[in-house]
């Protein structure tokens, strides 16, 4: 197991990348996701105190 | 009063939802599928296991370029028909865009680091590769530097059509230039000439990239739209109070 996360001596590189990865994209996910939840509630908010 | 600029988003956030219901498991799956298959290839005869650093940065060079040409022609939509969801559209490609390049160069650098023994060189590639991250957020800056969105986002509309020249000189630039980077395996006249071992995880990751990009965007998209509708509902709800508090006094 230990060797297979050593990479054959890139581990230093290779898991620093998939890191970048999941940083960026996990990121540009958690934005999006948070900012529609947020407009959504926000919306529903409003609609339902007109209605009101 | 023109009802269609109203209808078109009115219809986007209607079918959008089976959409988004659609596009978030699929890119979770492929992406999963593509990380399964990619780390167990076996090691490559030059490069050993830096070959995984392809599997991420591969996939984000080809959807920062996707996501330019998108981009570019949301913006030519925009400019050209005023078509008010494609200005949406560009405006929301674009930070994604940009995440697409900055991951595109941090990938690229680290495997240089170890398989050039640099982690960058002004060749023709990672120039142009950086140029395209600067047109991104050139875009993004001029598209919010206005007080007037729309006037921000034509001006921006501009920058994004004349960047796109720089897309076919990222795609040749390995062609027309001696550069350190390798020249195309996967999309060249002849076929790929990638071995099916790195093939299948590398395409599934781009089919993952690519699908991750459209829920993002849809998403993205429909947020905009929404807060431009807080915002209208909102400048009403002030408007019927000042023409109201009047009459109120009166009585």
């Amino acid at each position: 197991m230990s060797e297979y996360l050593a990479m054959g001596g890139y581990a230093g590189f290779i898991w620093p990348a998939y890191a970048a990865a999941v940083a960026i994209l996990g990121g540009m996910t958690f934005l999006s996701v948070r900012r529609h939840r947020a407009a959504a509630e926000t919306l529903a908010e409003i609609e339902k105190a007109r209605k009101a | 009063m023109d009802f269609h600029r109203f209808a078109n988003p009115a219809r986007f956030m209607r079918m959008s939802i089976p959409l988004l219901r659609v596009l978030a498991p699929a890119a979770a799956v492929l992406l999963a599928l593509g990380l399964v298959l990619g780390f167990q290839v076996p090691p490559d005869y030059k490069q050993g296991m830096t070959v995984l650093i392809m599997f991420i940065h591969v996939p984000a060079a080809w959807m920062a370029m996707f996501a330019y040409a998108f981009l570019a022609a949301a913006s030519a939509v925009a400019l050209v028909w005023r078509h008010p969801l494609a200005e949406v559209a560009a405006v929301e490609a674009a930070p994604l865009g940009a995440g697409f390049t900055a991951l595109c160069l941090i990938t690229g650098s680290l495997w240089g680091a170890k398989m050039w023994g640099t982690w960058w060189v002004w060749d023709a590639r990672l120039t142009s590769v950086l140029v395209l991250f600067f047109l991104y957020l050139g875009y993004l800056a001029l598209a919010h530097a206005f007080d007037d969105r729309q006037r921000g986002l034509r001006a921006a509309s501009v920058l994004a059509l004349v960047g796109a020249v720089n897309l076919p000189i990222i795609k040749f630039s390995v062609d027309w230039w001696n550069t350190l980077h390798q020249p195309a395996s996967v999309f060249r006249l002849g076929g790929p000439t990638l071995s099916t071992v790195y093939l299948w995880p590398l395409l599934t990751m781009a089919l993952g990239f690519t699908l991750l990009f459209a829920w993002l965007l849809v998403l993205r998209m429909r947020a905009h739209l929404m807060e431009r509708k807080i915002e209208t509902l909102r400048l009403v709800a002030i408007e019927t109070r000042q023409t109201v508090q009047p009459q109120e006094a009166l009585s």
